[in-house]
This record gives C-alpha cells, sequence and structure tokens, in this order.
C-alpha cells in the first residue's frame, strides 16, 4: 500500500516562506509502523526533510508533532492509528519553527523555568536520613510526575497560543502542582506567590485540549484547577 | 510572576473571586426578572413602578448593574489580552468598553433614583 504524506516544509536559509511537501511511502499490505518509522525511512530519500527525535519509544518528549490536526508522539503513534489517506504532519502549533518539524522550544522552557522544578526544602524539620514520605504522600504525585515535557499540551492549548510569555501553560503548571503537593516541599507559600497574578494560572479556561493530546494520559486541566483552589483557600 | 496588568482585581485570585460572584448575582437577577414576566400576566406602568418603588428593588438593580461592570470589566480586559496585540489600541479598546460600563452604571442609577 502506498501512503502518501504532506509534510510542512521550511528552512528559512533558502525558503522564502513555508511550504507543503508530498511524499508517498510504500508501507507492505498487512504492516504498521509509527509515524516516525515513516519518517526516518523518508529521510532516506529527502535527506533534507529535518525532525527530532531521541528514545523513539515515548519516553523523551522530543518528536512532539501536529499529526492530521493533533499533537501526538511520532513514535508512539501508528500509521494505522492515524488512519487518513493523506497523512498531514507539520510542527507543534504556537511557536516559531527553526526548520522543518524542527521547532524552538525557549518560550516553553522559560515558562518551565519560572514555576521553580525542583524540591525547596528550608532545612528547619531535618530528619536524621532522609525525608520520607508515607505511601499516601507519595501516591499525591501520581499522574504528575510521569510528564516528559514533549510540550504536545502548552502548544494545544489556545490561551498558551496568545500568551505564551505570561500564562506558564499546562506542562508548567502541571510541574507547579507536583512541587505544590510534594510532602518534602517547604516553599509552598512562596510558590502561590508567583502563581496568583492575572496571567500565569488564571489564563486557563479549562478548554481541556491539553487533556485530549497528552501522549502519557495526563491531565494538566485537572492540576490546575487544585492550583485554583489552592489558591482560592488562601485568599478567602 | 506577571505584574503588568491594567485589569479591575488586585490579582488574578481578586479576578476570580469578582467574575463569579458577580455572575452569580446576574444569575439572581435574571432568574427574578424572568419570574416577574412570567408570573405578571400584564405589565402595566403602575406594576412596573411599584416594583421599581421597593427599596430592596432598587438596591439589587443597583447591584446588578455593578456586577455587569465588574464582569464585563475584566471578561472583556482578558478577551482583549488575548487577541489585541497591539498595546496603544488595546488600551484604547479597553478605556472605550470600560466608559461605556460607567454610563450603564450611572444611567442605571439615576434611573432608580428617579422612580
Ligand atoms: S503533560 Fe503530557 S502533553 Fe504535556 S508536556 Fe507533559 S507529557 Fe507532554
Ligand atoms: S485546560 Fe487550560 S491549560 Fe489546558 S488547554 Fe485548556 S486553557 Fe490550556
Ligand atoms: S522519540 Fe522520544 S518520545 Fe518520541
Amino acid at each position: 500500500m502506498i501512503q502518501k504524506f504532506s509534510i510542512y516544509r521550511y528552512n528559512p536559509d533558502v525558503d522564502a516562506k513555508p511550504y507543503m511537501k508530498d511524499y508517498e511511502l510504500d508501507v507492505p499490505e498487512g504492516s504498521d509502523m509509527m509515524v516516525l518509522d515513516a519518517l526516518i525511512l523518508l529521510k532516506e530519500e529527502d535527506a533534507t526533510l529535518s525532525f527530532r527525535r531521541s528514545c523513539r519509544e515515548g519516553v523523551c518528549g522530543s518528536d512532539g508533532l501536529n499529526i492530521n490536526g493533533k499533537n501526538g508522539l511520532a513514535c508512539i503513534t501508528p500509521l494505522s492509528d492515524v488512519k487518513a489517506k493523506v497523512i498531514v504532519l507539520r510542527p507543534l502549533p504556537g511557536l516559531p519553527v527553526v526548520r522543518d518539524l524542527v521547532i524552538d522550544l525557549t518560550q516553553f522552557y522559560t515558562q518551565y523555568e519560572k514555576i521553580k522544578p525542583y524540591l525547596i526544602n528550608d532545612g528547619k524539620e531535618q530528619p536524621s536520613r532522609e525525608h520520607l514520605q508515607s505511601i499516601e504522600e507519595r501516591e499525591k504525585l501520581d499522574g504528575l510526575y510521569e510528564c516528559i515535557l514533549c510540550a504536545c499540551c502548552s502548544t494545544a492549548c489556545p490561551s498558551f497560543w496568545w500568551n505564551p510569555d505570561k500564562f506558564i501553560g499546562p506542562a508548567g503548571l502541571l510541574h507547579a502542582y507536583r512541587f505544590l503537593v510534594d510532602s518534602r516541599d517547604t516553599a509552598t507559600d512562596e510558590r502561590l506567590d508567583d502563581l496568583q497574578d492575572a496571567y500565569s494560572v488564571f489564563r486557563c479556561h479549562g478548554i481541556m485540549n491539553c487533556v485530549d493530546v497528552c501522549p502519557k494520559g495526563l491531565n494538566p486541566t485537572k492540576a490546575i484547577g487544585s492550583i485554583k483552589s489552592m489558591l482560592l483557600q488562601r485568599a478567602v | 510572576m506577571v505584574t503588568n496588568v491594567a485589569t479591575l482585581g488586585r490579582s488574578g485570585v481578586h479576578d476570580f473571586i469578582l467574575i463569579r460572584a458577580s455572575a452569580i448575582v446576574l444569575a439572581f437577577y435574571s432568574i427574578f426578572m424572568m419570574g416577574f414576566f412570567i408570573t405578571t400576566p400584564e405589565v402595566s406602568f403602575e406594576i412596573w413602578h411599584g416594583l421599581f418603588s421597593n427599596l430592596a428593588m432598587q438596591i439589587f438593580t443597583i447591584l446588578a448593574v455593578v456586577a455587569v461592570l465588574f464582569h464585563a470589566w475584566i471578561g472583556i480586559w482578558q478577551v482583549l489580552t488575548d487577541y489585541v496585540k497591539n498595546s496603544q489600541l488595546r488600551g484604547l479598546l479597553q478605556f472605550l468598553f470600560t466608559i461605556t460600563l460607567f454610563v450603564y452604571v450611572t444611567a442605571v442609577l439615576l434611573t432608580v433614583w428617579g422612580v
């Protein structure tokens, strides 16, 4: 079977503007492959085609793409799942394109950096050996720590498209909540202080695009709701 | 934290509370007015005048229009900061909308006063 592709191409050094290029790939009848495998085969034919990938098994988060209009990881999306005559591949939307399917994630990481993605402990109650967590305390981190920062969610979020410099975005906020609920972290109040403005968290209007696309099945909207509750509880 | 904001509340939390509280007031006012029209077969001048002569109704009405002011001020600020990227144009639009809202409040105050 011949599978057709239409792939976003843009090399700022030579192209005046981006364009879509058609490709064809022979996929043997009855077999299947991931979108990333197809891209690698296409690159053998056309070495100028650029994309990111590393682990090729849904762990590193480097090959987030817009696949037929929906963000996802190329390495864990089978061609048979896309089910389209022509598979349209574009870079994740909303951020500057470096080349072809490679985007500039600076704004995404700047927002991530803002939430201080590390444990802060004032050391006032030092345990004799190490900071232990009960099973219940540890459970609170489930559904949060699994995020691989692939940016599929934030680049699917309209609020992030309009204000990528001010709104933290679903990925960053999921991590913010991960540290807010961590029993070993003592900077809860400072963290909330940094989030209480009108943009950082409150630009989320619960559109839930983030939940729809997360390849790890996580729920940033729920985490954001919990942050909002924490902020409100403190305010009233 | 983002500090360059021209919204009504002092913070995002404050905005969030104001927008929801004003929504509740507006919901009650709408339900009340709907109930009034449904239970009143013919709305004559006397009945209408009687309704708005009641002090509680006057306060409720003023409360409702102030709720419109708060709700729309914050809501419009959010929409404008999403879609209007030119800050001069955005400032102008925000100014026009806010002025209009204050005109509403004044009009309602004067009307209720005159009843
Ligand atoms: S929450 Fe999901 S979609 Fe968003 S960055 Fe993490 S893994 Fe990717
Ligand atoms: S729920 Fe919030 S963070 Fe998620 S896509 Fe919608 S606005 Fe963005
Ligand atoms: S290549 Fe690592 S997540 Fe796809």
